[in-house]
């Protein structure tokens, strides 16, 4: 909660395009909230930060990192944090709860694992809980990130599972990366099952195991070979004090952002976005108003590339009561 | 007597374990004179308690140490302080333990260069002693960690593998099962956590011990030079001891031990190819069990205690070597000296005047003490072989933290459903006034608060009176030593040299920390299962519901603990409740600054925040942690846990603190339901009571 003057939605908003980080604890206030009031200045605020006010796309880097749990990615993400704040980046980390949705409540054990500066400004962690289905996001989620890639220069998604969690991801995320420990055979095994998509990076943590970790490491890109992933690239690190292979990652996953086609990737993360928050909104019977999943889909593509998830939302409501 | 019976005694009755009391506080002046006066009491060892700053590798003056100093244990900062605390005790004579762990490489060379300045000398191969030194425990249960693993476990293997030359006398490990037991592990995990920590530790000294062992000057072969690396592994595994808890469960805490025994032979035989018997032996000393000791009615802690003390010295086979026994009024804060001797006078009455130590082993031949060891072995088997399928102890710190988290939260439980009966807590609560507590300071120490101005005063007077250069060539070797990637380059050496040279324990710690880099220890609360719903918890649920959809987010609490204090058990409960309640809840851990927990609390959007404190730092750390969140713009309620006597609540409450939870509070649903009905009201959403 915060203390002061109240602020608006579209202040927000427009502290972010100004890229003031100090907008984003509110900001991510607002979006979270489903309150009447709230949204109503949630959706001023991302009027602000939607490619039409940016004149583009943010940005930011958008990063997704998951893994099984135990691979090591919190004290990864304490190293790759450190790297991009020497390079003089500023970072938003919005780190997923992987904890039982039973009760309804989250449990974000990672911060503690996290080391930051408190007085660095340059950084914002911020834990938030799961969507309803297994590995799902929550569609706070999706919105923040997009919102937050347009003061931050990376954005990185951290959810925990394997063979699903990827996929939700990589309907967000610019790049997605995937991370391993040595010796996990799951990953392998989605891997060339195809339970798992290919990921654009794949970590090898623990890279001081030695023999394990390179042996893991041959693995996978053998995988990928069979599976004509040449693109993927594989990179083993070691996260924990003397670090190693962090530069290397950093610059695959910049090198991946320089070659993908984030205009293309964030137009179909709206898109996806707004299929979800639609279905999520009025079930299947609102799809069946709209035809069936593949007719939205389809409706969907004809639109306008820079609408925001919103104004996607209201096309889809629109069409269903036509 | 008849002519065929046997004398069932023994011919000469043992001689008695040795007798310590876990003590220090306030300056290393004050401690000595406690010290001194303990051994005239019949004290026979020193158990030296440091303050957390020591611990963790910070100076008076570092921002972390704040409200930290002198409070849990005594400051040590440099040799000047060390020759101070061992001021007129001959310390060729006597046989000091350490609770110090990440530093206590430090700590030791301290100890060796405070003997060498006595008068008379002592030279470094006579000294006998304990260094704790077991790190693992540290990232599982008790936060007073400096380094990553791997570089913490080569600072280990290094000062075992300088020990075994130069120190022959001294333990330089105590692997420790206590700080699990208090952490809630359960016999069968205390055991085989215990055990799995000893094999890392004796694996990793293997292979420093190898590197180690060539001698330069001879020009060995390596033939001769493994040979000399297998022997003095046989020296290394029997100079490893334990350092175990005992809880009020009295018979299986006993068969605990005896199973430990015969397992820790097992290893030594098997795996380290150990032959000699009195290496095998299974050494321990020990502290019994605090966490069970309670708030309400602490009187009734003293028969916990001596039932407690039964179970490690009832048994001749699995007696303890060394016994320290908490004091009464653990539960309610710092114990004065007074306290503390009346739990030394427990032992000698055990020892003096009772006959247990005029017997062989009074239960060889029980059935049913046979039956628990089996059952104990065998569930420590299986349980050590999942810790090595995840690659042994050091790897398998998560795993064995989520086990330790889940084990406690199901103790809770029990004691909350009353399965588990608590005399006084959740039985036989109605109760007269204590006298016991009826003082001005409620029975507790209360240290000093001027102690910690001088405390930092006086490290600046050290600093600025010793040779700066001498010093920083000396931190500057230790650096290129701790750099150094040749395995046959032992860190004692250099730290001992910057003990002579009049360097401090920050920086010794801050010039390792600079080469082997920060870390932080899994929390283990993101694997607790979650709690199967009773009707309290379902109907919390229903609260929890209703608030958020006053609050159009679900409630969110920050969970943390400020200052040095690792001990986290009681916060992790917490939020592990708050998250099964249906809250948001991020935990952030230990070792935190005021700023940190402030600028987490503004960039979570947090409607509530909860602190533990259990160190007595709350004084000062606490309004600390409130102005700092004024001042980032956040006006989230804090609620403080932890041991906190009764007349600091007054004083929290007015620098803005809404509520106190002590030890007595032990149902933590209710605590949970207290902060949601805090959130709603704050929030301006009150709920219906």
């Amino acid at each position: 909660m915060l203390s002061g003057s109240p602020q608006t939605g579209a202040d927000l908003g427009k502290r972010l395009r100004a890229r003031d980080l100090s907008a984003a604890p509110a900001a991510l206030n607002l979006i979270e909230s489903f309150a009447p009031s709230d949204r109503e200045q949630a959706r001023e605020l991302l009027s602000a930060v939607s490619p039409a006010a940016l004149g583009g796309e943010a940005a930011g880097h958008i990063v997704g990192v998951t893994g099984p749990p135990g691979a090591g990615k919190s004290t990864l993400l304490s190293a790759l944090l450190h790297t991009w704040r020497d390079e003089g980046k500023s970072v938003a980390m919005l780190a997923v709860d992987p904890s039982s949705r039973r009760s309804g409540g989250s449990l974000l054990g990672d911060r503690a694992r996290i080391d930051f500066d408190p007085a660095d400004k340059g950084v914002l962690i911020r834990s938030t809980a799961a969507g309803d289905r297994l590995g799902g996001l929550a569609p706070a989620t999706r919105t923040a990130a997009q919102a937050l890639a347009a003061a931050f220069d990376i954005v990185v998604i951290e959810t925990v599972g394997v063979g699903q969690a990827e996929t939700e991801v990589a309907d967000v995320a610019d790049t997605v990366s995937v991370v391993v420990q040595p010796g996990s055979g799951d990953v392998l095994q989605f891997l060339k099952s195809g339970i798992m998509e290919t990921p654009d990076v794949l970590v090898v943590t623990k890279a001081d195991l030695g023999d394990l970790a390179l042996q893991t490491r041959r693995d996978l890109s053998a995988a990928l070979r069979s599976l004509g992933a040449r693109e993927t690239k594989v990179v083993a690190v070691c996260s924990l004090p003397p670090t190693c292979g962090i530069e290397e990652l950093v610059d695959a996953l910049e090198q991946h952002r320089l070659r993908a086609n984030i205009a293309e990737r964030r137009t179909c993360a709206r898109r996806a976005g707004a299929l979800l928050d639609f279905a999520a909104e009025h079930g299947e019977r609102g799809l069946r108003a709209l035809g069936g999943r593949r007719e939205a889909e389809k409706l969907l593509a004809t639109q306008d590339p820079s609408l925001d998830g919103q104004a996607l939302v209201a096309t889809l409501e629109e069409a269903a009561r036509a | 007597m008849s002519a065929d019976s046997v004398d069932p005694r023994l011919p000469e009755p043992d001689r008695p374990w040795m007798m310590r009391t876990y003590a220090g506080h306030s300056t290393a002046r004050a401690s000595n004179e406690l010290y001194r006066r303990n051994l005239a009491k019949g004290q026979t060892g020193l158990s030296v308690a440091f303050d957390l700053p020591t611990q963790t590798g910070y100076d008076p003056d570092d921002e972390l140490a704040r409200g930290e100093v002198g409070k849990v244990g005594v400051p040590v900062s440099h040799r000047g302080d060390m020759e101070a605390l061992m001021d007129g005790i001959p310390l060729g004579e006597m046989n000091t333990s350490m609770t110090i762990n990440a530093t206590a490489a430090w700590l030791l060379a301290l100890y060796i260069v405070a003997a060498e300045n006595q008068d008379p000398p002592t030279p470094q191969s006579q000294l006998q002693g304990t260094t704790q030194n077991d790190i693992v425990k540290e990232f599982l249960a008790r936060g007073t960690y400096a380094f990553p693993p791997a570089p913490s476990m080569r600072l280990i293997a290094d000062m075992i593998a300088y020990t075994v030359e130069h120190v022959p006398k001294w333990n330089p490990i105590n692997i420790c099962s206590y700080h699990l037991q208090e952490a809630g592990a359960t016999p069968v995990q205390e055991i085989a956590y215990a055990m799995s920590n000893a094999i890392a530790v004796l694996d990793a000294t293997r292979e420093r011990l190898q590197a180690q062992s060539h001698d330069p000057g001879s020009g060995h072969q390596d033939d001769a030079a493994s040979d000399r690396a297998q022997r003095l592994m046989g020296e290394v595994f029997g100079r490893i001891s334990f350092f175990v808890n005992a809880g009020v469960r009295f018979v299986e805490e006993h068969a605990k031990l005896r199973a430990m025994s015969i397992l820790w032979e097992q290893i030594g035989r098997e795996r380290y190819g150990v032959t000699s018997e009195r290496h095998l032996r299974f050494r321990y000393g020990v502290q019994v069990n605090s966490l069970g000791l309670t708030e309400g009615q602490p009187e009734n802690n003293v028969q916990r205690i001596v039932l407690e003390a039964l179970a490690v010295t009832l048994g001749r086979d699995a007696r303890a070597r060394a016994i320290q026994l908490p004091a009464w009024n653990e539960a309610l804060g710092l114990p004065r000296p007074w306290d503390q001797q009346w739990s030394l006078r427990i032992q000698q009455v055990l020892a003096y005047e009772t006959d247990i130590l005029e017997y062989p082993d009074i239960f060889e031949g029980s059935k049913v003490m046979e039956g628990l060891v089996e059952e104990l072995l065998s569930g420590a088997r299986e349980e050590m072989a999942k810790v090595a399928e995840h690659g042994g102890a050091v790897q398998a710190v998560s795993y064995m933290k989520g086990a330790l988290v889940d084990s406690h939260r199901e103790r809770i439980r029990r004691i909350e459903s009353g399965e588990q009966i608590v005399v006084g807590q959740n039985k036989f609560t109605e109760t007269e006034e204590s006298p016991l507590t009826a003082d001005a300071e409620g029975g507790i120490l209360v240290v000093d608060p001027a102690v910690e101005a001088q405390q930092i005063e006086a490290i600046g007077r050290w600093r600025s009176q010793r040779d700066q250069t001498a010093v920083d060539a000396a931190l500057s070797e230790l650096a290129r030593v701790a750099a150094s990637e040749d395995a046959g380059e032992n860190l004692m050496v250099p730290t001992i040299a910057a003990a002579r040279a009049g360097a401090t324990t920050g920086e010794w710690a801050k010039t390792l920390r600079e080469v082997f880099g920060s870390y932080r220890a899994p929390t283990g609360v993101g694997e607790a299962v979650a709690a199967p719903a009773d009707e309290e918890l379902t109907g919390l649920r229903e609260q929890v519901a209703q608030l958020t959809q006053k609050l159009g987010r679900r409630p969110k609490i920050l969970v943390g603990k400020p200052g040095l204090d690792g001990h986290s058990n009681g916060a992790e409960q917490i939020a592990v409740r708050a998250r099964d309640a249906g809250m948001d809840v991020v935990y952030e851990g230990i070792r935190l600054t005021p700023a940190q927990i402030a600028a987490s609390a503004l960039q979570e959007g947090v409607h509530v925040i909860g602190l533990s404190i259990l160190s007595g730092s709350h004084r000062e750390l606490i309004p600390a942690v409130i102005e700092a969140l004024r001042e980032s713009g956040v006006d989230a309620p804090v609620v403080v846990g932890g041991i906190i006597p009764d007349q600091d609540v007054e004083p929290l409450e007015q620098a803005g603190v809404a509520a106190v939870y002590t030890p007595k509070d032990f149902d933590i649903t209710r605590i949970v339901r207290d902060i949601v009905q805090l959130v709603g009201e704050r929030s301006g959403a009150a709920l219906p009571a």
